[in-house]
């Protein structure tokens, strides 16, 4: 190549690679925009308290969207989650307030420790479920999690009857107290519930990151034949993801019913879809493939401080639901145009080589 | 341009047509006459701008800067419908077929015969399409999906598409890569008299013995200019490649034979049971020394790539014992497979072999994750050693082995494959037509790497429809038909005639209905 065409070339690359850089930071911009236009117009928005608050808002979606993004990234979709938050938080609420009744007289009581384990182990179980339909019996993940997201729900309701398991606070003499550390209790200032955040996070950007399962996760959305043929056991790295899916809901399920110090049955209803657009608009792609654990929680960020930011200015929440949709569409639409010009960048650098 | 031809016979002609991609030039003031009725060859290696100067005859593209001439009058193509409308008609390489539409509803994809409110004239659909294919000598169903046909029918329907459309032009991009000795030869008989009818036919192969075979003009392509522009009858394959490449090239990589006593791999009784009844592969034993190339030729559904799947455990069903370094095998999964020493390099490089949206290096390593990895953490320096590694070893060109996959050209994809496989430590290479849709040096390459490995002690087993390829590359050929192994033959006594007959018995005339053969 010329001198001249090179310098050309570098030219033109720099422009195009800047605009790259600047829509690969499109949610870190979307939410330092959605930061500084809060801070402006409603009041107390950054004080630490509303931070905190905040932020213990977002934590939930946030579980659930990196449940969800793994899922995604091997070309799926669980639409169970917000089920499992509900018959979770029905489980742990139901242990702690009547335990197992055996039938001859006699009542199990675990202590708290113990029922968020098996709580854990219910929502495991129903991500199991949820795997073993979309692996063994070739159920397409949209019905296998549809079908999961009302048999869940519809348990969670026959567990009370529909009614509340109000007043969680346990009886000594049963060691059940405790629960509400869970959603209330705090550790350096920070509440409990961003801490879970963080170490789930932390977990999964690694496995995502750093290991041969996380390798495999993305392999798997991205050509599952060649996954396949190269050795991967796509069955199992499908069971891992809806179990994990599972897993981070049953969490939810745990931390909502621990805030409250109640298990409502309709709890976690349209969490889902929520837990979806958090992924998508972290960039994590609908046909697999792709997707980070980072862009999923500011994505999550985004759009918990959009609704809580809107409260806090008084718009309608009937708006606030107008102002989602749109915000996820525009990160769709970014995301492709990202996806046009990263193309055009490596053809340039190609050619800049060659 | 040297090839003296009246005027009158040119129906298309490029003229100075350069395409600039963004900080690339695909294309440097290139001139090109079709001529009618006749045969235009056009060759050039990957990358040698071929594909860009179809897209742009095909109306895909535009040139940045000279013109088309159609039949001496200046055109312009806003898109694929007005290169349509001036009678361009292209058979696509990468097959562009609706697998989940029949084939009559594919040949009229967005031309669907309409009788008004009433919908699409399916019946009349079917019938033109089969009148079509009746002129191909092909006897599909109108009716049967896409999907359900082995991949050499699926470009014959590709083609009838394209006769579809009234094209006076033909461009057939590599129309013979997937097809048998059988099917070609039809091909070649439906060229013969589409030649007649005064249609152009501009034709790009790999595949240089047929293309001096049928050829009437050649033009050869590098560096996105022309090397050379001449009457098929003066020159010869020489010349050809000297043209594409600037030197004469060595074909393949013979070299002495390096297989040792040892016994490597041995198969015994494979059987691939058919759906509808029968064997797609018919208790099949083999088997294969250190060092040893074992070629396995056959034509277009004789169960080649079948009996390869087979052996690397991707049918539960199929039957048969494989014995690696003569230990049973006992897994039957393709990751236990993998680990006791056998790798598959896919037919199908694009649906199989790459994951293009992981990077260079992560397809590389994708299936010998374990070897880089401490507990349940991946050595990343250990991984990208690895990686440089094989990209040196094998001579790719990836200057950022972190680039997507997609990136590259299809001969070093094929090579990322081959390292992929490579990384596992076979014992055994199962390589399905390793040199499939790639140039000439990168063949050579491929062709070099496997001569190295059997030297290195590797049993190695290919499949190829390439009778050049398996008579120069093998020690020894077994040749299958209708998934049975019809003949096993050593290099010496091998002849071309012998390994023909044996790849054609027991095709009589009613060959089976192929349409209900899986190609996975």
């Amino acid at each position: 190549m010329t001198e001249a065409a090179g310098r050309l070339n570098g030219k033109g690359m720099s422009g195009a690679a800047l605009a790259l850089h600047l829509m690969k930071l499109r949610t870190f911009i979307a939410l330092f925009a959605v930061l500084v236009f809060f801070s402006l117009a409603a009041p107390n928005f950054l004080s630490t308290a509303n931070l905190i608050l905040m932020s213990k808002h977002v934590a939930l979606n946030a579980l659930l969207a990196i449940g969800m993004t793994f899922v995604i990234i091997t070309g799926g979709i669980d639409l169970s989650v917000g089920s499992i938050v509900g018959l979770c938080g029905m489980v742990a609420g139901g242990l702690i307030l009547n335990g197992i009744d055996l039938g001859f007289g006699y009542t199990v009581f675990f202590n708290v420790p113990e029922i968020i384990l098996i709580t854990l182990a219910v929502g495991v179980g129903i991500g199991i479920i949820n795997g073993l339909l979309i692996t063994r019996l070739n159920v397409a993940p949209f019905i296998a999690t549809l079908g999961s997201l009302y048999v869940m729900r519809g348990l969670a309701l026959l567990s009370s009857d529909g009614a509340t398991f109000a007043n969680l606070v346990g009886r000594p003499e049963y060691g059940t107290t405790g629960f509400a550390t869970l959603g209330a209790g705090s550790i350096l200032g920070l509440p409990l519930t961003i801490w879970i955040l963080i170490a789930v996070a932390l977990a999964a950007a690694y496995i995502a990151g750093r290991t041969p399962l996380g390798r495999h996760i993305f392999a798997v959305g991205g050509n599952e034949r060649a996954a396949g043929l190269s050795g991967i056991r796509v069955n199992r790295v499908k069971m891992f993801v809806y179990m994990f899916s599972g897993f981070c809901a049953a969490l939810v399920g745990l931390i909502i019913s621990s805030q409250l110090m109640a298990s409502h049955p309709a709890t976690g209803e349209t969490f889902e879809l929520n837990a979806i657009a958090a992924a998508v608009l972290g960039g994590t792609s609908m046909s697999g493939g792709r997707g980070t654990i980072g862009g999923t929680i500011i994505g999550a960020f985004v759009i918990g401080i959009l609704s809580d930011g809107l409260v806090m200015m008084g718009v309608s929440s009937f708006w606030q639901t107008v102002i989602k949709g749109i915000v996820i569409i525009a990160a769709v639409v970014v995301d492709q145009a990202q996806r046009k010009l990263q193309q055009r960048v490596v053809l340039r650098q190609m050619a800049g080589e060659g | 341009m040297s090839a003296g031809t009246e005027p009158s016979s040119v129906v298309l002609a490029i003229e100075g047509v350069t395409k600039v991609y963004p900080g690339t030039m695909a294309l440097k003031g290139v001139d090109f006459l079709v001529h009618r009725g006749a045969v235009n060859v056009l060759v050039g290696e990957n990358g040698a701008g071929k594909s860009t100067l179809m897209k742009i005859i095909a109306g895909v593209e535009r040139p940045t800067e000279g013109r088309i001439v159609i039949e001496g009058e200046p055109v312009q193509f806003a898109g694929t419908d007005d290169a349509v409308r001036n009678g361009i008609g292209m058979v696509f390489q990468e097959l562009n077929l609706f697998p989940n539409l029949s084939v009559a509803e594919n040949v009229f994809a967005s031309r669907e015969i309409t009788r008004g409110l009433r919908g699409i004239d399916h019946a009349e659909q079917e019938r033109q399409t089969a009148i079509l294919l009746r002129r191909l000598e092909h006897d599909i169903d109108p009716k049967t999906l896409v999907a359900d046909l082995a991949i050499g029918q699926q470009q014959i329907v590709e083609i009838a598409k394209a006769l579809a459309q009234d094209a006076r032009i033909l461009i057939m991009d590599e129309p013979t890569s997937a097809l048998s000795a059988v099917e070609v030869e039809i091909l070649f008989r439906v060229i013969a008299e589409l030649k007649a009818q005064g249609v152009a036919i501009i034709y790009i192969s790999h595949r240089l013995e047929e293309l001096v075979r049928i050829g009437d003009y050649i033009t050869v392509l590098r560096d996105g200019r022309i090397t050379g522009h001449e009457k098929m009858g003066t020159i010869d394959v020489r010349w050809i490649v000297r043209q594409m490449i600037g030197s004469d090239a060595k074909d393949f990589a013979r070299a002495e034979s390096a297989v040792e006593e040892r016994e490597v791999f041995r198969a015994e009784a494979i059987s691939l049971p058919r759906r509808s009844g029968g064997y797609l592969v018919d208790h099949v034993s083999l088997d294969v020394r250190a060092g040893e190339i074992l070629g396995i030729y056959g034509l277009m559904g004789a169960g080649r790539s079948e009996l390869l799947d087979c052996l690397m455990g991707r049918h539960t069903h199929a039957r048969g014992e494989i014995f690696i370094e003569g230990v049973r095998v006992a897994e039957r999964d393709v990751t236990g497979r993998i680990e006791r020493g056998l790798a598959l390099i896919p037919e199908d490089r694009q649906r199989e072999g790459l994951v293009q949206v992981l990077s260079i290096a992560a397809n590389m390593t994708l299936a010998s994750l374990k070897s880089f990895t401490r507990h349940i953490h991946i050595d990343a320096r250990r991984e990208r050693e690895a990686v440089r590694h094989f990209i040196r070893d094998l001579a790719m060109k990836a200057p950022d082995p972190d680039r997507e996959v997609s990136s590259m050209s299809g001969g070093n994809q094929q090579k990322v494959v081959i390292a992929k496989a490579l990384m596992t430590g076979p014992k055994v290479l199962l390589m399905d037509e390793p040199s499939r849709g790639i140039d000439v040096g990168a063949k050579a390459d491929v062709f070099r790497t496997m001569r190295r490995l059997a030297a290195e002690g590797l049993g190695i087993i290919f499949v190829t429809s390439d009778l050049d390829e398996v008579m120069a590359l093998s020690d020894r050929i077994a040749v299958m038909s209708n998934g049975r192994l019809t003949g096993l033959f050593a290099r010496a006594d091998a002849t071309e005639d012998k390994v023909v007959a044996a790849s054609a018995a027991g095709h009589g005339i009613d060959r089976p209905q192929s349409s209900l053969e899986s190609t996975q």
